[in-house]
């Protein structure tokens, strides 16, 4: 048999990757390192009978995507630090209004304007903490293009099963490189599709308290009318000030994450059965931790790697497991210490957590962590 | 049609009294809206509302259709997402002044541009009034605002030559106190398959008026008859208009709507 197998670059693969789980509309506006996947969007939408828009502004970006998911389409934005920065308002819009969506932030150098055409890792706490608020957040991280194609396929079922916007976080060498995609991989992986309602339509109720936690979405134009804001709301979707219900309705959003956490948190492990030094990486410095790995084996260091995928919502058990395994923990990111910070936080005080980071605009290579770690457990 | 059933038919009952202060001018326009969406006998399943934030985008939470209360001076962006990703509802964007001209400015160019057929009506009351009475690109030079204590040193803003000049295909003013006739100007804007820009000149006796001595409710909503004056009856007698502002349809084009224009697109590869 014939193999389904392409050569692409990551931002092509997530534009395959979006359309394999239903991508049907995406508006957008252009930043490097991000823009193939808004380019990609508008050669192959319309072909499917999809739609693309290009907006005056990454604001109006956001903006779109969620009117288009309140349609009932499966949509997507793509941006890089300056355009995630500015979507961060409605960003927030989305997750209590409960509108799926799927936010791309291929990142590159900040602060501001930095580095367009580097790699970086810096938007970590961002994709967490970047709109006000508390608020709940799925955040997804690949490593390599086939990954991209796979995981932005997770990206909308999560967006579509939680009834949230999730964050794909790229970083621009991962979005850039070209490697093999084999689309046959993904065969029989369930594509999901958000839960409507099927009550009578006056007893609607789009912000129910269900025992899920997650209602059923309307589409607009369905017959389903409802009241859709940002202000806090009733099981109505009406604005309310009642303290009761504020409380209620802001701790669902978090719960319906918190309580699926075993269902959203992905992540890989390589050799990590005997290790004693642990890193802890995502994204491209993670082939470099991988590699590294290696080579402290053939060294004779027990290395291994703990890789999340699912960066938000953040491991605890996971993690605080493995720091009760190892003797150290080395977090490596292209930044200046964000994730390193929570693996502290659940680490056991048994464990030493040392901090790799670089912002130069350049890689973390496989040699400066194979001599970090000799350095960190001297 | 009896006004009791356009309250039953388009607003939500129970969501009743709206939480605009006495005198404000936004009830009689949000009024029109439903009369006119009656009128044209849409279907309310169809019929999707969008705002910003502010005073005049609290309405659609009253109004019985597809609502929904966006961000501040995101209306438009949301809209454009909603009628592109769905055409065939009929989208309705309820903002104001500073929502529609200041921080949604960028968006309210692009929509006239992109000839998208949304209906955009703004509730003009010269300041911002949710927030308390700062001046808006819409107060006049030198009057008051909370943020303007010396006077306003801005230039007001046209928003009619503004969207007309952006592209938008049916532009038009009229005000609270001329109910009928903004009714039937929402129709028309309706009615155009395009970007449709109604201003609706409202009042703010609470903030704009008591700051700048412009009387009580009713003596506001008096000068909106004494001080304005339709545009054909300002052409036929120019000496009548002299500081007034104009009224009624300042422009009416066809040209193809952006949706439309997409379609083609899509049907090139559907013949495929």
């Amino acid at each position: 048999m014939e193999k389904n197998i392409k050569l692409l670059q990551g931002n092509e693969a997530c534009v395959e990757g979006a359309l394999a789980a239903g991508m049907n509309f995406f508006a957008g506006y252009p930043i490097t390192p991000s823009t193939e996947i808004a380019e990609l969007s508008a050669q192959k939408l319309p072909r499917i009978g999809g739609r693309f828009i290009q907006m005056e502004d990454e604001i109006a970006g956001m903006a779109a995507t969620l009117g288009g998911a309140l349609t009932g389409k499966k949509a997507m934005t793509a941006t890089s630090g300056p355009g995630f920065s500015l979507k961060q308002e409605n960003l927030g819009y989305g997750c209590i209004a409960e509108i799926p969506c799927v936010v791309v932030n291929v990142q590159r150098g900040g602060p501001s304007t930095g580095l367009p055409t580097s790699p970086a890792q810096g938007d970590i706490m961002q994709a967490k903490w970047g709109t006000h608020g508390d608020h709940p957040v799925i955040a997804l991280y690949p490593n390599s293009v086939q990954e991209i194609y796979e995981v932005t396929i997770d990206a909308f079922n999560n967006a579509e099963k939680y009834r949230t916007p999730v964050i794909l976080l790229l970083d621009e060498v991962i979005a850039h490189m070209r490697e093999k995609v084999d689309f046959d991989s993904v065969k029989g992986k369930e594509v999901f599709d958000r839960k409507k309602p099927t009550c009578p339509k006056d007893e609607y109720l789009a912000y129910e308290n269900t025992e899920d936690l997650v209602p059923p979405m309307a589409d607009f134009g369905s017959g389903y009318r409802y009241h859709v804001t940002g202000l806090v709301h009733d099981q109505f979707g009406f604005p309310s000030n009642n303290s009761e219900i504020a409380d209620t309705q802001i701790r669902r959003l978090l719960n319906k994450i918190e309580k699926n956490k075993k269902d959203i948190i992905k992540y890989e492990e390589y050799k990590m059965d005997d290790a004693e030094v642990a890193f802890v990486a995502f994204g491209s410095t993670s082939r470099s931790a991988k590699e590294s790995v290696d080579k402290l084996r053939s060294e004779g260091i027990k290395a291994g790697l703990y890789r999340p995928i699912t960066i938000w919502p953040f491991a605890d058990e996971k993690v605080k497991e493995i720091s009760e395994n190892v003797k150290n923990i080395i977090v490596a990111e292209m930044n200046l210490g964000q994730y390193v910070n929570e693996v502290k936080r659940v680490s056991s005080d048994k464990c030493k957590v040392d901090f790799y980071g670089k912002i130069n605009g350049h890689l973390i290579t496989p040699t400066e962590l194979t001599n970090f770690v000799k350095e960190a457990i001297r | 049609m009896k006004v009791s059933n356009v309250v039953k038919d388009n607003f939500r009952e129970d969501k009743l009294p709206h939480i605009w202060c006495p005198g404000c001018g936004h009830g009689i326009l949000m009024h029109a809206i439903a009369r006119a969406v009656s009128n044209k006998g849409l279907d309310r399943d169809k019929v999707v509302v969008v705002s910003g934030i502010g005073c005049s985008s609290r309405a659609p939470g009253y109004m019985n259709f597809n609502t929904l209360h966006t961000t501040h001076g995101r209306a438009l962006a949301f809209a454009t997402g909603i009628k592109m990703s769905q055409p065939d509802l009929h989208v309705i964007v309820i903002t104001g002044d500073g929502d529609a001209a200041a921080i949604g400015g960028n968006h309210l160019i692009h929509a006239c541009r992109r000839n998208i057929d949304l209906t955009t009506i703004v509730f003009n009351n010269n300041i911002y009034g949710m927030t308390g009475g700062q001046y808006s690109p819409t107060t006049p030079t030198n009057d008051y605002g909370t943020t303007a204590p010396y006077g306003n040193i801005d230039k007001t803003f046209d928003l009619c030559d503004l969207a007309k000049a952006a592209g938008a295909t049916y532009v038009a003013r009229s005000t609270a106190y001329h109910a009928r006739i903004i009714e039937k100007l929402i129709e028309n804007g309706l009615d155009n398959k395009g970007f449709s820009f109604i201003e609706g000149i409202s009042v703010c006796p609470t903030y704009y008026g008591r700051k700048n001595k412009k009387g009580n409710a009713v003596d506001m909503m008096k000068s909106l008859k004494e001080d304005t004056i339709d545009i054909r009856i300002a052409k036929k007698k120019p000496e009548l208009a002299e500081g007034k502002m104009l009224i009624g349809e300042f422009h009416n084009s066809e040209e193809e709507e952006y949706t439309a224009r997409y379609d083609k697109i899509i049907d090139l590869f559907e013949k495929e």
